[in-house]
């Protein structure tokens, strides 16, 4: 990369914006992936895309809009999904559409120019603003210092619910701080990352990380260094090549996850899989 | 009196429609091996979960530990009871050890904001020696057989000093060597520790031979309970499981 454009003030943002993301995302990720909860995920990620095009439509800030709706999501997902009134797919499925129908219906109602509200759909690192920069920072240090609090009880809840429920960890909290501290990620790398692509930088670098160890400290750094290169390389691509700079970080992830699954020395557990139901 | 620590009374759980327990009313008294067995459905995982605070009583009531069961001792109660379910189908993949499995026994009695220390990682080994699993310590959790899950799920249990052991179906879906292993290790631990242990089985044959008093349960119900001499004859075993059953020649594990 050409060490000029480093002075740019708009390409030193977005190299920060893609180190907080990349690694916020990425821990998020770790904890989705692992609890197999992809579905809630997308939901909650569509959830802040309707809340922030409602903060558009309605003229207060987008931000605002995403937090309120992603934490809502995920204060309705939790309690659905564990009280199992409804499968947990079914009524995770009811959010999600209900979230997708309501940002079409928020951009339906939109009068005028629907650039900004386009933006969410795919986001600009390259245009993040210094305010945005300092949330995404914020909420990074709140993953990153929450995640070192409670390693252990994440843990316990991420890799054995029940048993972290029956040995007396707040289990539950645990679960529904982790839904919320999703709405909170989605939420702040909505403008640089954009509501449709965001999931992908959420899913991609952990499920690499998730093919490579067995290791759950390991897992999340390896998670947080692919979720970083993933934002940077993309980053580069989307300033050389004029590309959009979501779909590039995006598409950079997803190349992360094939070369890991492809060299994947977790690839022969199958085997271990197949002895453990004959057995 | 004194030394009751389970008295449950007239307890009724309900599962919207379906009402798992219906009047079950029970005292054990610290130390005893309480044998539970009936047909599936007849409630016994119920009564545990009463037990330890996570079944919700829609009438009656439960004193655990010289605790009223309720939403605010819940937690409390379940750091000092140990709970061992039946073997679990789990991802190989997920990112974590044996060693690291057993240590999260520990958790809840250690509680927020602290961390584990040396000498309860040496704990947890001395646990993982007793159980017979040290070789298998920092092998992924999912890439365990099933009897070797189930030594690892007793000696998560341990680590956690409980003063009550419910062990649910510990045997079911694994091979019959491994259930015979994992059922002298029970009787091993009850002769070594004396806990109060509620053993839960549909299985007759998995009954240990240190039960001292055997719970016939069936239909959300206690429908006989005695001396398991008195309560294992063909007769009764039959009506309980509304099939001929012949009764085991010996108590397993003995």
């Amino acid at each position: 990369m050409e060490s000029h454009i480093l002075q740019y003030q708009f390409m030193q943002h977005a190299i920060l914006a893609g180190l907080y993301g990349g690694v916020t995302c990425s821990i998020i990720g770790v904890f989705v992936v692992t609890m197999h909860l992809s579905f809630i995920g997308v939901c909650i990620a569509h959830a802040a895309f309707a809340g922030a095009l409602l903060g558009i439509l309605l003229g207060f800030n987008p931000l605002i809009g995403a937090l309120l709706f992603s934490l809502t999501s995920a204060g309705i997902i939790g309690p659905m999904a564990d009280r199992g009134e409804l499968n947990p797919d079914t009524s995770i499925g009811i959010i999600f559409s209900l979230m997708l129908g309501l940002a079409f219906l928020f951009l339906g109602l939109m009068p005028g120019s629907r650039t900004e509200a386009l933006n969410l759909f795919w986001g600009s690192i390259l245009t993040v603003s210094r305010q945005d920069l300092i949330f995404l920072g914020i909420v990074a240090v709140i993953v990153i210092g929450l995640v070192a609090i409670f390693y252990k009880e994440i843990q316990a809840v991420i890799c054995h619910r029940q048993v972290a429920l029956a040995v007396g960890i707040p289990a539950t909290l645990i679960f529904y701080g982790l839904l919320f501290a999703t709405g909170l990620t989605v939420t702040a790398s909505l403008r640089s990352i954009g509501g449709l692509l965001i999931y992908s930088l959420i899913l991609n670098p952990a499920a690499a990380a998730y093919q490579l160890t067995y290791s759950l400290k390991r897992m999340l750094l390896i998670a947080s260094a692919f979720g970083i290169i993933s934002c940077w390389v993309g980053l580069a691509a989307s300033y050389f090549l004029d590309i959009p700079s979501g779909a590039s970080i995006v598409i950079t992830a997803c190349i992360i996850f094939g070369l890991a699954t492809a060299f994947s020395p977790k690839r022969k557990v199958r085997r271990w899989q197949q002895a453990r139901l004959s057995d | 009196m004194d030394n009751v620590v389970i008295s449950i009374k007239d307890a009724v759980v309900s599962y919207r429609e379906d009402v798992a327990l219906q009047g079950v009313s029970l005292e054990v008294r610290r130390g005893e091996f309480i044998g539970i067995i009936g047909p599936n459905g007849a409630g016994k995982t119920t009564l545990l979960t009463v037990i330890n605070g996570l079944g919700k009583l829609v009438h009656g009531q439960a004193r655990v530990l010289g605790l009223p069961v309720n939403g605010r001792n819940g937690i409390k109660l379940r750091r000092r009871i140990g709970y061992v379910a039946q073997v679990e189908n789990i991802d190989p993949r997920l990112p974590i050890n044996v060693r690291e499995t057993v240590m999260v026994g520990s958790y809840g009695r250690l509680g927020l904001f602290r961390r584990p220390t040396r000498p309860q990682w040496e704990n947890v080994d001395r646990v993982l020696d007793m159980v017979g699993i040290t070789h298998l310590a920092r092998r992924p959790i999912g890439h365990l057989s099933g009897g070797e899950y189930q030594r690892a799920a007793i000696a998560r249990a341990l680590v956690q000093q409980p003063e009550i052991f419910l062990l649910d179906e510990p045997t079911a879906s694994i091979d019959p060597q491994a259930q015979r292993e994992i059922l002298s290790l029970i009787q091993l631990i009850h002769k070594e520790y004396h806990m109060t242990t509620l053993f839960v089985t549909h299985d007759l044959r998995q009954l240990p031979s240190v039960c001292q008093h055997l719970i016939l349960m069936k239909e959300g119900r206690i429908w006989q309970q005695g001396d398991p001499k008195a309560m294992l004859k063909r007769e009764i075993l039959s009506q309980l499981y509304g099939a001929p059953v012949s009764v085991p020649t010996e108590i397993a594990g003995s």
